[in-house]
């Protein structure tokens, strides 16, 4: 909410001057499609007209999306393998741990660790073979947890608000409609510009101006 | 409202999918349906009124759950003194019906991963069944062992917590190994669950009119706005844990054969464990899809998504499976000849001749013989049929158990011990009881929670490939186009 006096109250965006603009800040706008291989056409032109902050909303991932974006590998398969690493060798560490009954230290080191010295079924006391199921079972334990918070977690979510969701005809995007979303803090944005630019795309339906 | 390119769509009827002819690609959905309709199938199922076949289903389920509850409160307060256990037989129903659990938990996992890495993309319709199906009998499973310890008030002693009496957990056991790999399943098993489920809840808190529905569904969902970004994300995280989940199916049911097999007693300890139990599981667990997936259809709808090829792909897996548990059967008679083990070659003679062969009689006639039906293609056309040998699966998956764990108990080396099991009106109960527990968190899953991935079935319609426009279209061209 801005006090703004100068400014119109009732423009909704302010061409060529996006962040000065004091009224109602604008987050973006959108761009309305019913068929996969439009959006994805209309993604790739965007990125060839030098657009940078969008995004494309679906209720699927659409194949080669990534690609028409231009968007990175995620570094989380190798977040989850350091975390599979962790997950193993806490493993090893606990069973070895719980099960020892001495543990290496320097002399002058006061120590009272007794160990939990209870032999079953024969096994020695470090006996790794039987140790496996456990370490097995926490390097995938950790490994898994990683992989679902860790995507959400880079994914930004929970965020509860957004932008977009201020959007009637937005609530299709999870639904049956495609939407390519470009954002007002893109370099390339202007409100009119970009406006016809979305406008002139294949198998668009609506464009519309999102608020911030 | 439908897109372009589903007017050219070819109207299917149910049978249209079920040819072998390998020219043409089945599809996956059919009649006429895009993205627009699929949604509204799965999404109208959890935003109208149930109907009086839910009610019915919902009504006896609970108050069977309900009766459920009051025997574990009942149990808690006498003491499991009221079971049949005895000595020699200390592992009774107990144990059995939790592995007839987890064992059915296992299909859920294979179909949603397994099938997954090896691009079945008719898993689609059924994997969020099957996945809510694993958590549930994971719950179901989780209740036994933990009254099994006998003080359940103390059951945390199974974890590695340190505390004032300086014991550790044994990690030498494989009961141990139980509570790790259980633990770690049930947490997982939950975790994709729920991960796959969030772009769903999108599409329901979208779709919801009411207040409750916006905020239940909004909050479920995390806020997920369906971006390409957090679908990329997703996708790999995806790919991940089916890959995590694989070995970590597989290494369930065999923690869970550890448990007998590392014990040194006739019929138990035995190497071929490890592979039986997990054919069996997934015997079990596909025989317990069908017998949820085969109603479903019918009585909300879904017999364009549910298509008669899935419930005839998953026949075919029960076929499969249950001649691994067939051979795994005639194995161990083989091998209990083969070893010249004396208390072997009596234990297994004591199987169908002795004291518990109703049992044993029980588990080969509804395992071995029952689903042979499937063979032949009338079999697998006739619903009334397919559901009949999937009920002859889950009996016999359940006796199983009961073979295994009270022929061997009751009759181990040391004939001075012997024994005769026979369950008390409480053990039946709860066995009823833990069904009610099931059902009626499974049709709570069908009332409240996206019933079928969305987001996953949609990828595999023809309108999802940008150039299948109505005609027969191969996804290996598909493909090759989308590498541009």
């Amino acid at each position: 909410m801005s006090s703004h006096a100068s400014q119109p109250a009732s423009g909704g965006c302010c061409p060529h001057a996006a962040k000065a603009c004091a009224a109602p800040s604008v987050y973006g706008m959108i761009a309305e499609f019913d068929v996969v291989g439009d959006v994805r056409h209309a993604a790739e032109q965007a990125r060839k007209a030098g657009y940078t902050k969008m995004d494309v909303h679906s209720s699927f991932p659409i194949h080669g999306i990534d690609e028409a974006l231009g968007i990175k590998p995620t570094i989380l398969p190798w977040i989850v393998l350091c975390m599979g690493l962790v997950g193993m060798t806490t493993g090893i560490l606990l069973t070895t741990y719980c099960m020892a009954d001495w543990i290496p230290h320097p002399s002058w080191l006061v120590e009272n660790f007794k160990g939990y010295r209870f032999i079953i079924s024969g096994k020695p006391m470090l006996s790794i073979p039987a140790y496996i199921p456990p370490i097995f079972e926490l390097t995938i334990m950790f490994s898994a947890y990683t992989a679902v918070f860790g995507m959400f977690l880079l994914n930004r979510l929970p965020t509860l608000s957004h932008p977009l969701f201020s959007s009637a005809r937005f609530r299709r995007a999870t639904q049956d409609r495609f939407f390519l979303a470009i954002e007002a803090e893109d370099k390339q944005f202007d409100a009119k510009q970009t406006e016809s630019f979305l406008q002139g795309l294949h198998g668009v339906l609506a464009v519309e101006t999102i608020l911030d | 409202m439908s897109h372009p390119t589903s007017q050219a769509t070819a109207v299917l009827t149910e049978r249209d999918n079920i040819g072998d002819d390998p020219r043409f690609r089945a599809p996956l959905v059919t009649g006429v349906n895009d993205f627009t309709s699929v949604t509204d199938i799965v999404a109208s199922i959890a935003e109208r009124k149930p109907n009086l076949y839910w009610w019915i289903a919902f009504g006896g389920a609970a108050t069977l759950c309900g009766f459920f509850f009051s025997l574990l409160g009942y149990l808690v307060l006498t003491g499991i003194g009221i079971w049949g256990n005895n000595q020699p037989v200390a592992w009774a129903f107990d144990i059995i019906n939790f592995v007839f659990w987890i064992g059915i938990g296992h299909a859920g996992t294979l179909i949603s991963a397994v099938l997954f890495l090896f691009r079945q993309n008719w898993r689609t319709s059924i994997n969020r069944f099957a996945e809510a199906m694993t958590i549930f009998a994971v719950c179901c499973a989780g209740i036994f062992p933990a009254l099994h310890v006998g003080r359940p008030w103390l059951a945390y002693w199974l974890f590695p917590i340190p505390n004032q009496m300086a014991m550790w957990a044994q990690y030498r056991s494989p009961l141990l190994w139980d509570v790790f790999a259980v633990s770690t399943y049930a947490s997982v098993s939950l975790f994709f669950w729920y991960a796959g489920m969030v772009p769903d809840f999108a599409t329901l808190r979208d779709r919801s009119k009411s207040k409750i529905g916006q905020f239940a569904y909004g909050l479920f969902s995390l806020g997920w706005n369906g971006s390409a970004r957090h679908w990329h994300r997703f996708e790999k995280a995806y790919l991940i844990l089916c890959g995590l989940c694989t070995p970590l199916v597989f290494s369930v049911h065999s923690v869970v054969s550890f448990d007998f097999a590392t014990a040194q007693l006739p019929g138990w300890h035995t190497t071929i464990f490890p592979p039986y139990f997990v054919a069996g599981a997934i015997y079990g667990g596909f025989a317990m899809v069908l017998t949820l997936a085969i109603p479903c259809r019918e009585w909300f709808g879904m017999k364009d998504l549910i298509t008669m090829r899935h419930i005839q792909n998953m026949a075919r897996v029960m076929l499969a499976t249950g001649l691994m548990v067939c051979y795994a059967y005639a194995m161990e008679f083989f091998v209990a000849w083969y070893s010249g083990a004396h208390f072997e070659h009596s234990l297994f003679l004591n199987r169908p001749f002795g004291n518990h062969r109703w049992g044993f009689w029980a588990m080969f006639l509804l395992n071995c013989s029952g689903p042979q039906l499937l063979w032949f293609k009338w079999a697998r056309n006739n619903l009334w049929v397919i559901m009949a040998c999937a009920m002859c699966v889950n009996a016999g998956m359940w006796f199983e158990r009961y073979v295994i764990i009270a022929t061997s108990l009751s009759r181990d080396a040391l004939p001075s011990s012997w024994a005769q099991f026979s369950p008390t009106w409480v053990d039946l109960s709860l066995l009823t009881g833990s069904f009610g527990l099931f059902f009626t968190l499974f049709l709570l899953f069908l009332k409240f929670l996206p019933t079928i991935a969305l987001s996953e079935i949609k990828t595999v319609m023809p309108q999802a490939h940008e150039h299948a426009h109505g005609h027969a279209h191969l996804h290996g061209h598909d493909r090759a186009e989308e590498k541009h």
